[in-house]
This record gives structure tokens, C-alpha cells and sequence, in this order.
């Protein structure tokens, strides 16, 4: 059980035009799980071809640590698609994420694509990874179809601007217009074992609404959420923080994971009941929160305050 | 020959100028004997004038030093007033020794060199239009450079000999009782000029608010002033400093400023009773948005806060995390205000601040000190006076003053732009690696090795990378590349003095 891979910390995506080179070049120091160069909405069509230039280059020489590093790409539909998935796939770009995704059949044709540039530069078949931005009514019900579309894909993120005007609607702020697209996004994710991620927040003046939004979409269960500013990760972050009891359980159940396998024993018990797969996983993941969040030591403490 | 920060300087100026080349940060115990002026006895009852022509006249002669302060800033209308009159008299030949020089002198100051009416300059710094003048060899003599601490002792030491100081002033009664804090141009602390209302031989006032005498509290008094000018207005009240201090919504300048306040609260420094300096730049300003949480977490007050005052520390005053404020100069209209009404905010002079040559300053009983940086190198040496290019934009303030508290953090981005500001070897030298503690950048800290107890200390800061001031000079390089070096030529623009009067860098002329 614990020679699983344990799967990826995405609390914070954080959105970055991708025609900004000073933020560009300093989006790695913020310490957000994913960053998201952005060659669409953030962009100008007189600067599509420099942005796309801007982030392939910088996707050459920056450093940006352990982050996974995204792109959203234009459309389908757009003259910019094409190269913008050639130079990510040739710069090993992690993710591609595709905007305004409404059936499994753009995501199909999004990953024929990749595979092609992979060929065509000699990239390593299957290591660009996509996702898929649901912006629609139609994205939202096509959900579960589209997160199952293919191995390759990593996640599926709500994006709500576009979707509360599809929806005749738009943003309050206790999110009642969003309940239903968030539950079919999170349970498509969750049936397809991929990330969800949940919509951005931009009134950065707001941070009571950030939060109770934050707070509510970490109790549905999504993996984090797009963020706008580099000010928000530290917020979220806050929000997935484990309780100290949350991370002393969770040390509990490692150790006697550990104990197990020093007696070879097949049963993983704690205080004498066993311990199931559920309770594994969910140590792990507070585990993983716990170090990300600097909350344990080097030998998995929980450091006092 | 050479100093002990490795810098060439030329034998020629160093021998005619009777300079040292900088040894060591350490003063030691020196006696020292101090000047005093000359007195024109008065009792006073014929000081005010109403033409700053005819107090040029009776004063100012050739080859004298004059000097002025720049607390109004940006707002100074008393330099221009004062200078215009003294190139048209067709004096020449003077010593211009103001505290600084700000951008609305440059033109004037220019103008003055060029018609032959200032020949030799000495100012903490100098920037814009004047900087680029000087560093393209504008001016014959080379310009000295000092703290505001250096500037002090060299007054008191007669290096500085002032013949006439002319101090504008918000307020003064007829006989030359003055503070900063009362009138239409307030900037609060009066702190470098007291120096020069204190030595010089001729001591005039500007003022546009004559007030009923005798005027209290007078930080500039009667016994020190020869002459009240009445003048329309001596400054621009909206230039003099900035209005409500905002803080910094910069991202990269937050992350900077929350990792020095981990720095200092990680430090064995931080504790009941400590003191601080910080400056005025955004990310100094958030530091003490940070500092007062963790304050309030800790339940820890401050003794005092020193220097160059905000309202970000005033407002820590007021609402007692900090005992008492050590002013001597306010960059805020809130820091200004703050001044007149709480008792507990000290206008101190220049000396008291950081003369290193004292019965104790304040900066040496100082634990924690934030200041920035253009450049800082492998050494840990700091450049706050010339710019990527090679030309003068910027000033020693009280940076190698204040540099020598227990902890000095220098707080700097690690590239600016396409510059790199952590470099193998700084162009100037202004503040020597040994007084330098800790390198905080948005990518990690770096401590000087010297400093083993900070490395043990700092070295287990959760969200800190520590790294070697090297590694963080490679990480520069790899992000912006390396730059060709600059090209001067052998002639000497600029020398900067070490706080003890020592030489501890020159600066050339600059080849276009």
C-alpha cells in the first residue's frame, strides 16, 4: 500500500500571462504547486506569437523548482492552436491545459496532437500531460466524459466567468450559481482519479470572500483552485493546513504502516483495529499537507508554536 | 595602493588629500578634539532681513563652504532661492557641503558649476541629471562622499569647516528660534541641520512664518543664528514627503519583506526591550507591517526604533510596541505630524544618530537594521551609490552608520529586470561586507560566514532556502547572463569615505 506513488499536491494554480516577463521570470518564487502560463485570455492577438516565444524561452532557461508547470493554450478553434501546442510539447511543457472544453472529442483531439509534436521533436511519447477548462452548460454535463477522455489527462478545472454568463447568471457571493458545475466537475474528476480545480477569485480587496469561498470548495474535496495573484497562494494554503491532531493521527497510521512492514505482516492494525485503504491514503495525503505546509520537522514532527 | 575591501586607489588624490584607505568597520578608542565656530557677538535685536541679496552680500565670499540640509526633499525652494542669488553676485569658487543633494537642485547645482561658483562638493549623494553630470567628469575636483553620520563627525573634526549655512525653516522667531514641525512646509525632525546651526560659523535661517518670540520648542535656538531671512515660501508642503504611506501590493517586494521579518524573528536579537532600523522603501514598509504581528504574537516591545522615521513606526508608537522613536528625519506627512504631538519621538541630530567619532551613538547601541542595496557581491559589500551603467544615483545615507548593528539585513531582489543585483565584485564599494549580516532575496537568504551563530540560527527557517552568497550570485547570472563590464576612464570623479573619514572606494569617470 505504501509503495504507492503518492499523487500530486495542486492546491494553488496560479495564472501567469504568459506576455509578462518580469512575471514570467519571478513565477517560481511564490512556492504555487502549479504554475499556469497563460497564452489566451491574458494575451492581446498582436502579442500571441511574443507571449508564445516569451514562455517557451523562459521554459528553457527559468528555474522553477518542483512546481508543475501548465499552459493554457487558444482554442481549439484558433489560428494560434496549432504552434502553441508544437512549441509547448517541444519546450516539455507538463500540462497543457485547453480552454473552453464542451466534449471528450476535443480533448481526443488535443492529445493526437501532443502525441504528433512529441514525435515530431523527439519528446518522450506520453510525457505532456493535458487537462480541460469547463467554461460551459455543455462543458459541465459533458464533465464526466471529458475527464475520462484520456491517460494523459491530469485534471479538470471549473472556470466560472465564462460559465455564469452561459448560465444567464453571474457571480454572487455565497456561490449558489456555481453548486451544481462544481459537484459534476469534482465527481467526473473523482470518478476518473484526476485533480479538480475549482474557479479563480479576483477581487483581491476581498480576502473574508476569498476565504469563505476557499474554505467551501476544500470541504467539497477539489485538489485547490487557479489563482489570480501570488498573494492567494499563502491563503489557500492556509485553508488545506492540516490540524495538529489531523497530522499526530497521520503519523500514527505511517508508523504502524511501517511497523507492518518490519514484521512482515500483511494486517496494518493501530490501537489495536486495522487500519483499511482509506485511512492509509488519507495519512498520506495529510502527510504530504503537513511538510508542504511546513508544519512537521525533517523527521515528520509536528513542530510546536 | 589598496584598501582591505581590495580597491585601487590613486596615490596622487589620496596623498593631496591627506586621505587613509579604509582598514576596518572597528573605530576604537580614539581621543579626538572637536571645533567650534566663531561667534559675531549681538544681542540679536537686528536679525531679520528681508533680502537674501543682502545676506549674500555681508556673508558669502569666494572660496568660502556653504551648506544646506535636505529635509524639505523634493519640496526645496530654499537652495534654488539662495543659489540663483549667489551665481548672480559672481561669487565663485565655493565648497558646496549640503546634508544631500535632492533632484530639484541638480539644475541649479549644475548651472553653479559650470559659471565657476562651486567648485568642490561634498553631499551624502546626489542622483539624476546632477549624477550623470559629475560621473561624465562635469566637475573638476572629485565629489566626497559621506554618511550622515561621516558628515557629522567631519564638521565636528573641522574636515567640514562651514562658513555659511543657510537652513530653511517652517517657523523662526526674530531671533532664529525654529523646529521643523510647526508652519505650511513641516517635515518634522530637524536632525541634520542641527549639525550645520551648531558649527557653522554664519548660521541663516529662511523662513515664511515669522512667529511671536520666543518660539518653543526651538530645536535650532537663538544663541546659534546670525541672520532670519523672511521668504514667500520655503518648500512645496505636497513635495516635502509622501502623503498616506501605502503599502506595497507588489507580490515579489511582500515575499521579500515577510522573509526578513522571519529573519529577524528567528534571530537571537529578537526580544523584549530590542531596537530597529528600517527605511523607507516598500518593502521596508511592509517589514513593519510583519514586524508588528509578530510583535503582538510574541508579546514583545520594542525600546526604540531609529532613524529615518514613517508612519508605519509611529503608528507602532502609538500603540506602545515601541517605547520611544530616535528621529532624525521623517519621510512621511504622518511620521512629520507625529513628531509635534507624542512626547516619546526624540528629534535627535546627526551626531547623536551615527558620528562614529562619540561618547556613544545611537546606531551603536542598535540590535536590528533592514536596508537595500543597488549591487551586493560575494564579499558582502554593498553599492547604494552607482547604477548598473557606471553613473552616481544614489546616496550613503546612513547606510554604513547603520549597517554596523548587531544584525544587519540587506533586503534586495536578486535581478532587477535584466540586472543583476547579488555580482561577483560591486562597482562601488559604499558599505563593507564585515558590517553585513544577511542577504535576503526572493529566492533565499545568504549569511556571512563570519556570522556562525546567525548560520546556526537562521538555518532551519521553514520557507527559507538558505544558500551561500555565491550560490546566489550564480543563480543571478544564469537568470540575466553576464553583462560586459563597464568602461571608465583613469580620471577620479567621486571619492566615498568610510564613517571614519577613511577612503573605502573611488568612482571614474564613465566612457561613452
Amino acid at each position: 500500500m505504501s509503495d504507492e506513488t503518492p499523487e500530486r499536491l495542486r492546491r494553488t494554480m496560479m495564472f501567469v500571462p504568459g506576455n509578462n516577463p518580469a512575471m514570467v521570470k519571478d513565477a517560481g518564487i511564490y512556492g504555487a504547486d502549479s504554475i499556469m502560463f497563460d497564452l489566451e485570455d491574458a494575451v492581446s492577438m498582436t502579442e500571441k506569437d511574443a507571449a508564445r516565444d516569451l514562455v517557451y524561452e523562459a521554459l528553457q532557461t527559468q528555474d522553477y523548482g518542483d512546481a508543475e508547470l501548465v499552459v493554457r493554450v487558444n482554442g481549439i478553434d484558433t489560428p494560434y492552436y496549432a504552434n502553441d501546442v508544437k512549441a509547448m510539447v517541444k519546450a516539455g511543457i507538463d500540462v497543457i491545459r485547453l480552454p473552453k472544453v464542451e466534449s471528450a472529442q476535443m480533448i481526443k483531439d488535443l492529445v493526437k496532437d501532443v502525441a504528433a509534436a512529441e514525435k515530431e521533436f523527439g519528446i518522450k511519447e506520453g510525457s505532456t500531460h493535458v487537462m480541460a477548462a469547463i467554461e460551459s452548460a455543455k462543458g459541465v454535463l459533458n464533465s464526466p466524459e471529458i475527464a475520462a477522455a484520456s491517460d494523459r489527462m491530469i485534471g479538470i478545472a471549473l472556470s466560472a466567468e465564462d460559465y455564469t454568463t452561459d448560465m444567464k447568471t453571474h457571480r454572487y457571493p455565497d456561490g449558489a450559481e456555481l453548486e451544481f458545475a462544481r459537484n459534476m466537475v469534482l465527481h467526473s474528476a473523482r470518478a476518473a482519479g484526476i485533480a479538480a480545480f475549482d474557479t479563480v477569485f479576483t477581487n483581491m480587496d476581498d480576502t473574508e470572500g476569498f476565504y469563505r469561498e476557499t474554505k467551501h470548495i476544500h470541504q467539497l474535496g477539489f485538489d485547490g483552485k487557479s489563482l489570480v495573484n501570488p498573494r492567494q497562494i499563502a491563503m489557500v494554503n492556509k485553508v488545506y493546513e492540516p490540524t495538529q491532531k489531523e497530522v499526530e493521527n497521520a503519523k500514527n497510521v505511517i508508523n504502524a504502516i511501517q511497523e507492518a512492514k518490519m514484521k512482515v505482516s500483511g494486517v496494518i492494525s493501530m490501537n489495536g483495529q486495522m487500519v483499511d485503504r482509506p485511512v492509509v491514503l488519507r495519512a498520506q495525503r495529510v502527510m504530504m499537507l503537513a511538510k508542504a505546509s511546513n508544519l512537521v520537522d525533517e523527521e515528520e514532527n509536528y513542530i510546536e508554536k | 595602493m589598496k584598501n582591505s575591501v581590495n580597491r585601487e586607489l590613486p596615490d596622487d588624490l589620496m596623498n593631496k588629500l591627506n586621505y587613509k584607505p579604509f582598514e576596518s568597520t572597528e573605530i576604537g578608542n580614539p581621543d579626538i578634539q572637536r571645533v567650534a565656530p566663531s561667534v559675531h557677538v549681538t544681542t540679536g535685536n537686528d536679525k531679520v532681513v528681508d533680502s537674501i541679496e543682502d545676506v549674500v552680500k555681508k556673508t558669502v565670499k569666494d572660496g568660502m563652504t556653504i551648506s544646506f540640509h535636505h529635509h524639505f526633499r523634493n519640496g526645496d525652494f530654499v537652495f534654488n532661492k539662495v543659489m540663483r542669488v549667489i551665481i548672480d553676485a559672481g561669487i565663485k569658487n565655493l565648497t558646496l557641503a549640503p546634508s544631500s543633494l535632492t533632484g530639484v537642485m541638480n539644475d541649479m547645482v549644475i548651472e553653479a558649476i559650470k559659471a565657476g561658483t562651486i567648485t568642490n562638493i561634498t553631499s551624502s549623494g546626489m542622483r539624476g541629471s546632477l549624477g550623470d553630470f559629475v560621473s561624465h567628469g562635469g566637475l573638476k575636483n572629485p565629489v566626497i562622499f559621506r554618511s550622515h553620520g561621516n558628515r557629522a563627525r567631519a564638521i565636528e573634526h573641522g574636515d567640514i569647516k562651514i562658513d555659511v549655512a543657510f537652513l530653511g525653516v517652517p517657523n523662526a522667531d526674530k531671533l532664529g528660534n525654529a523646529n521643523g514641525m510647526e508652519g505650511d512646509a513641516v517635515f518634522g525632525s530637524l536632525g541634520y541641520a542641527l549639525m550645520d546651526a551648531q558649527y557653522a560659523n554664519k548660521v541663516i535661517l529662511l523662513t515664511d512664518n515669522i512667529v511671536p518670540y520666543p518660539n518653543t520648542p526651538a530645536s535650532i535656538k537663538q544663541t546659534q543664528v546670525d541672520y532670519v531671512v523672511k521668504v514667500d515660501k520655503v518648500g512645496d508642503p505636497d513635495k516635502i514627503g509622501s502623503g498616506a504611506t501605502r503599502f506595497t501590493k507588489d507580490p515579489k517586494e511582500l515575499k521579500i519583506a515577510e522573509t526578513v521579518n522571519k529573519v529577524i524573528t528567528n534571530s537571537p536579537y529578537f526580544k523584549d526591550g530590542f531596537s530597529f532600523q528600517t527605511g523607507s522603501g516598500g518593502a521596508a514598509l511592509a517589514v513593519t507591517r510583519y514586524l508588528r504581528q509578530s510583535m503582538i504574537d510574541n508579546n514583545i516591545k520594542a525600546s526604540f526604533a531609529l532613524g529615518g522615521i514613517t508612519k508605519p513606526t509611529t503608528d507602532l508608537l502609538e500603540e506602545g510596541l515601541v517605547n520611544k522613536v530616535m528621529d532624525v528625519q521623517d519621510f512621511d506627512k504622518g511620521a512629520a505630524a507625529s513628531m509635534h504631538n507624542n512626547k516619546n519621538q526624540q528629534e535627535i541630530d546627526a551626531s547623536w544618530y551615527a558620528d562614529p567619532d562619540n561618547k556613544g551613538a545611537m546606531v551603536d547601541q542598535l540590535d536590528v537594521v533592514i536596508l537595500s542595496a543597488l549591487e551586493i557581491d560575494t564579499k558582502f559589500n554593498v553599492n547604494v551609490m552607482s547604477g548598473s551603467d557606471g553613473v552616481i544615483r544614489g546616496a550613503v545615507g546612513g547606510h554604513q552608520d547603520a549597517a554596523t548593528a548587531k544584525l544587519t539585513i540587506i533586503s534586495a531582489p536578486l535581478v532587477r529586470g535584466r540586472i543583476a543585483t547579488v555580482v561577483p565584485d560591486v562597482t562601488t564599494v559604499v558599505t563593507p561586507g564585515e558590517s553585513v549580516d544577511v542577504l535576503v532575496t526572493e529566492y533565499g537568504i545568504a549569511i556571512n560566514p563570519a556570522r556562525k551563530d546567525l548560520i546556526q540560527a537562521l538555518s532551519h527557517i521553514p520557507g527559507v532556502p538558505v544558500y551561500t552568497i555565491e550560490q546566489l550570485q550564480q543563480m543571478a547570472e544564469k537568470r540575466v547572463g553576464k553583462p560586459e563590464p563597464l568602461q571608465f576612464t583613469d580620471r577620479t570623479v567621486a571619492m566615498v569615505e568610510y564613517r571614519d573619514g577613511s577612503i573605502i572606494d573611488t568612482i571614474k569617470e564613465v566612457k561613452d
